[in-house]
């Protein structure tokens, strides 16, 4: 009878596990770059800062009609606020695409296919040249916090090209990300 | 800010370790300076008999720095010039860039291994001139330079090495046809010529220069402006920008070419001036319009190209690495060929 109990037991436990592989991700195929690049996008925080958030009936959820647009061109934000006393050191604005801190204040990047706006008439090569670097088209201005460019800068080359490949399948959206304000500091001293 | 903040304030935004750092390339760099062949046996300062010296005509503004460059090829081998703005170096090739405020600070170094790969690295000088150890791959970014402007001095990252010098056809900017044309342009900001350069005619009747275009001989390369100023203006451009801004490297995407080419001047000329005058700029530079030109003829105010290298503000400075600042002489010459350049005539063009 213990027996008989121990095997109903393991038979639950299997079936259970086959279940949870059952609703678990699945790997993408090593050779589909397409499917590798989705899987790493949507496993790696790309959507937390570049798609544009708002608020819904269940708290707020990034706007997938705006996936990966970046910082809506239409939402222009203010003069960031002075901190509070404290060890405070960054703003972020509603929509999750706009930070203030010690830097100035950065915007998250358009990385649409759109051939005006976003990444679509770059290649490969600028893609990863950007993140190895942490520079603009990988010759151009430091790419700016919250671009976590340390830990990005780790993914292989073909893992890139995988990004690059997803990003360039998604819907263009025709969206001017503004470029990046200096801080205050320096922009007083500037004007 | 400093950069350790930054980094740590990466880290808790994201909640995330950089985890492990990407492997550093095996250095094949030797450790010192002394030891690359750029000096005689025994000497920091007596350059070996083989090494020739040479001074581009447009040189790179590096915030007033005094630069001395040389190159050694060798024994038994020669450039293939035969493409003639993308020259072929022979294996081995080796070129040292020194830089200077009041002492020699830094020497660049820059040598195609056998294998054919080029390899980039940076020897900072001490203080009593005694030796220059390579820097790190990181480079240094705040070095205690009194005689350079605010004091410090950055040794460029070797990425950053390889952020203009693979943006061209060639990783040698400085030694190409246009450079070393023994036709120099009398306008070029900051054109030094140190003793006994090498040119053209020089490196050719040594034989270390071969199957450049015969045109290029009988006729040095010039840039075919139509002024003097532009002539100073579009070659200042060439040799500051034109590395990256090019249509042939990484950033062609971005439609604006600045770069010179001798296989056909007139072509480039016009390459060059088509896109960046009249054209929007798709940058929104501080303080500008949110239409403006890369370059509006007539209007300094409104040209974001010259707001660039008129800025030193890191979100918006051109050239954005390897300066702190602004080449005040540069930016007259550019004012005054944006001066010169036609106004499109009223109702044609794009208006504001």
């Amino acid at each position: 009878m213990k027996s008989l109990k121990m095997l109903v037991l393991l038979a639950l436990v299997v079936a259970a596990s086959f279940v949870r592989a059952a609703d678990s991700p699945q790997a993408p195929a090593a050779d589909d770059p397409v499917a590798r690049g989705k899987y790493i996008v949507n496993t790696s925080g790309c959507h937390d800062c570049h798609t544009p958030w708002h608020m819904t009936d269940k708290g707020p959820a990034p706007d997938m009609s705006r996936a990966l647009s970046g910082h809506p061109e239409s939402f222009e934000m203010p003069d960031a606020p002075a901190l509070p006393p404290g060890p405070w050191i960054v703003a972020i604005g509603a929509t999750n695409t706009a930070y203030a801190g010690p830097w100035g204040m950065s915007f998250t990047a358009n990385l649409t296919p759109d051939r005006e706006t976003g990444l679509g008439k770059w290649t490969a090569r600028t893609f990863i040249d950007t993140i190895r670097t942490g520079r603009h088209l990988g010759r151009g201005r430091e790419v700016l916090p919250p671009m976590p460019i340390a830990v990005y800068k780790n993914f292989t080359d073909e893992d890139l090209t995988a990004i690059f490949a997803y990003l360039q399948t998604i819907p263009a959206v025709k969206n001017r990300v503004p470029e990046p304000r200096p801080p205050a500091a320096a922009a007083v001293a500037q004007q | 800010m400093t950069r350790a903040v930054l980094s740590a304030l990466v880290l808790l935004l994201t909640g995330l370790g950089a985890g492990g750092a990407r492997a550093e390339p095996a250095r094949a760099l030797p450790q010192h300076l002394r030891d690359t062949g750029l000096f005689v046996e025994g000497s920091m300062i007596d350059v070996r008999p083989d090494v020739m010296p040479f001074s581009p005509q447009y040189p790179l503004w590096s915030d007033g720095a005094t630069k001395r460059r040389w190159i050694w090829l060798p024994p038994g081998t020669s450039i293939d010039a035969a493409q003639a703005d993308a020259w072929d170096f022979p294996r081995g090739t080796k070129l040292w860039k020194e830089f200077s405020h009041g002492g020699a600070i830094e020497t660049r170094y820059l040598e195609r291994g056998m294998d054919g790969e080029w390899r980039f690295g940076s020897y900072v000088w001490t203080a009593d001139g005694e030796d220059a150890v390579l820097a790190p791959a990181d480079g240094i970014r705040e070095l205690a330079a009194p005689g350079a402007p605010n004091g410090r001095y950055t040794i460029p990252a070797q990425d950053d090495c390889r952020a203009c010098h693979e943006g061209a056809p060639v990783p040698v900017l400085g030694f190409s046809a246009l450079q070393l044309s023994p036709d120099r342009d009398p306008l070029a900001p900051h054109a030094e010529q140190a003793a006994n350069s090498v040119d053209l005619n020089v490196l050719v009747s040594r034989g270390v220069l071969e199957n450049l275009p015969a045109p290029l001989i009988a006729r040095p390369p010039r840039i075919e402006a139509q002024s003097p100023a532009e002539r100073a203006a579009l070659g200042y451009l060439h040799g500051n920008c034109g590395n990256c801004h090019n249509d042939e490297g990484p950033l062609a995407v971005l439609e604006m070419t600045l770069a010179q080419r001798v296989a056909a001047p007139p072509a480039a000329r016009d390459a060059v001036k088509r896109s960046i005058v009249d054209v929007p700029s798709q940058f929104r530079a501080q303080g500008a319009p949110r239409d403006a030109d890369r370059v509006e003829p007539g209007r300094l105010d409104a040209s974001v190209l010259a707001m660039r290298m008129g800025s030193r503000d890191p979100l918006q400075q051109m050239p954005p690495l390897g300066t702190q600042a602004v080449d005040a002489e540069a930016l007259s010459l550019i004012a005054r060929w944006i001066e010169t350049l036609p106004r499109p005539a009223s109702g044609s063009g794009h208006t504001k």
